[in-house]
């Protein structure tokens, strides 16, 4: 069953990554920018999963960015490969350290504390103009091996890089749910003293939890800093940290893919509400999402679910 | 036999409360010692103290000669002592099997810093352990039942099951018992006792049912006042007039302890 999901998943990242060259730059752009945030709402998944929500995870979106556009504006260093790299490990780092601290709490106060951190960074980057202030500052255009595309190239060539970046990911997020690690999850969310007395500590599992999450988080970063070609504080806003937070509980934590699909279905949503109804678009992704939680309390990767269990029995109701 | 525990003057106290003073106890390898005395007696503290989950105040605790004194319960765990619970401490939403799985993968997992990502969780060799644990517990009925849904005697088993899976050389039992009724208290202690004579495990086990006590402890250790005021044989302690006068008949003569 596992491989053949793996086999779908390299299926669709195929078909994804061939129809490139057939659509509109916007919706390209569009689909790297859903995909990049995706990262983000994989590492909520992760977190998630141990009954742990994070409304900080814009903090290493955020760092994941910058460190992008930094090293552009004090470097010129433009590699979008090396980059990308940079933004996941520098948004690591800062997971391992805060992780720490993270790691000892749990729920709401996990939560607060999250959205806590992620704001102080918002407040250090409106102060400090060296860093744009409020408006932050443009990203230099990204390069591929000294390869520099322009125009519905560049669009094309970071949708390839986010695919190849999503599937690397996937594929690791996988491994992790299968090992002792990541299957730990229940058993902690259930029961922490049996876990510790079966010999694991609980703070270190949910540490690294923390800092996989702190490192998708700024993988999606650095990727969608280099779509937009712009970086500014509402980056590490909690609203945007919301909007992940949004897409998690409309993707569900079953399953791996279920955050891409959700993280698009985000978007393509958002992007028609706002073209038809620029004065309501928040309320019909407020409607959106009200309707998965009424239908798919699991979110959209129930449906799966749901078709597995209709093939298995059929005739029989869902 | 070569001695598997020992504790030297051990003491813990809560503020002004002393719930355990001058415990000194020696256990020998494959010995199954019964421990009683009253609520408050300092038998579930004792436990607590070998297995982690409380720092002694003072004294020592040695495991196959090894200081193990206020050692975090994961690493005495890793070490080879494990311990189930008066309330039995499983995973509720998991299903009977995969509460077995997780505890047969942690006690199969790769050394090291990254043995918990490096391994995963169902392998063949998790899976036969897993299922040999089912098998030796004697719940394979219940092997896809989810964990909430378990009657009280099979979440012990369940319980005492996962603490063997990391194959343990010391086993400390909580009121194994407790809860369940008097019909079935026998049966269950029987297919545990069999489990752990089959895995050669030394056990230490707190109880209040004095039948449970003489029918499967070779040793027996009375508590009383946070103290051991007697250790022999079950037949010499449970005749010992003070743990009668004491312990024995403490439920009969209400108040006697409080």
């Amino acid at each position: 069953m596992q491989a053949g999901a793996q086999w779908v998943g390299g299926l669709l990242l195929l078909v994804a990554a061939a129809a490139a060259p057939f659509l509109p730059n916007w919706v390209v752009s569009l689909a790297t920018i859903a995909f990049a945030n995706a990262l983000v709402v994989l590492g909520l998944v992760v977190l998630w999963r141990v009954g742990l929500v994070s409304f900080g995870q814009a903090l290493y979106y955020c760092i994941g960015a910058y460190a992008v556009a930094l090293m552009g504006r004090w470097i010129g260093f433009t590699d979008a490969i090396a980059l990308v790299l940079l933004g996941g490990i520098v948004a690591g780092l800062t997971a391992a350290g805060i992780g720490f601290l993270l790691a000892r709490y749990r729920e709401i106060f996990f939560a607060m504390l999250s959205l806590a951190l992620s704001m102080i960074l918002y407040g250090v980057l409106v102060k400090t103009e060296s860093l744009g202030s409020t408006d932050g500052f443009s990203v230099l255009t990204p390069t591929f091996f000294g390869y520099a595309p322009h125009g519905a190239q560049l669009s094309r060539a970071l949708y390839w890089l986010t695919l190849a970046i999503d599937a690397i990911a996937a594929l690791f997020v996988g491994l992790y749910f299968r090992s002792v690690a990541g299957a730990l999850a229940a058993p902690i969310r259930d029961n922490e003293i049996r876990v510790e007395f079966l010999g694991v500590s609980v703070t270190s599992i949910i540490h690294t939890k923390v800092v996989i999450a702190g490192v998708l988080g700024g993988l999606g970063g650095a990727l969608a800093a280099m779509t937009i070609g712009h970086v500014d504080p509402a980056m590490a806003y909690w609203t945007t940290s919301g909007g992940f937070v949004f897409v998690t509980v409309l993707a569900g934590s079953g399953y791996v893919a279920a955050a891409f699909i959700g993280s698009l279905v985000f978007e393509v949503v958002r992007s028609f509400a706002v073209d038809v109804m620029p004065q309501l678009w928040q309320m019909t992704l407020g409607s959106v999402l009200l309707l998965t939680i009424l239908f798919l309390p699991e979110g959209l990767g129930s449906l799966v679910s749901r078709l597995k269990r209709r093939v298995m029995k059929p005739g029989t109701a869902p | 036999m070569s001695t598997i525990l020992e504790v030297r003057d051990l003491e813990k106290t809560f503020g002004q409360l002393v719930a355990a003073r001058d415990i000194n106890v020696s256990v020998p390898q494959h010995q199954t010692v019964g421990v009683i005395g009253a609520n408050g007696a300092g038998k579930t503290t004792f436990i607590n103290m070998i297995t982690g989950h409380l720092s002694p105040t003072k004294g020592t605790i040695l495991f196959e000669d090894k200081d193990i004194t206020g050692k975090p319960s994961r690493e005495i765990t890793g070490l080879g002592i494990s311990r189930s619970f008066q309330v039995a401490q499983i995973f509720p939403t998991l299903t009977v099997f995969e509460n077995m799985c997780i505890a047969a993968a942690i006690a199969h997992r790769k050394p090291g810093m990254f043995g918990n990502i490096m391994t995963p969780v169902r392998s063949a060799e998790t899976t036969a352990a897993a299922e040999a644990a089912i098998e030796l517990f004697q719940i394979g009925r219940y092997r896809d039942v989810t964990a909430n849904a378990l009657p009280q005697g099979v979440r012990k088993l369940l319980d005492i099951g996962m603490a063997v899976a990391g194959s343990p050389r010391l086993l400390l039992l909580d009121e194994p018992t407790s809860g369940i009724s008097i019909e079935e208290k026998f049966d269950l202690m029987n297919v545990v006792m069999s489990a752990l004579k089959t895995r050669k495990i030394t056990v230490l086990f707190v109880e209040h049912d004095m039948e449970i006590v003489a029918r499967f402890a070779d040793r027996v250790l009375a508590f009383y006042d946070g103290t051991v005021i007697a250790d022999g044989t079950a037949h010499e302690t449970l005749d010992n007039p003070k743990v009668q006068e004491l312990i024995s008949g403490v439920r009969l003569k209400a108040g006697a302890h409080a």
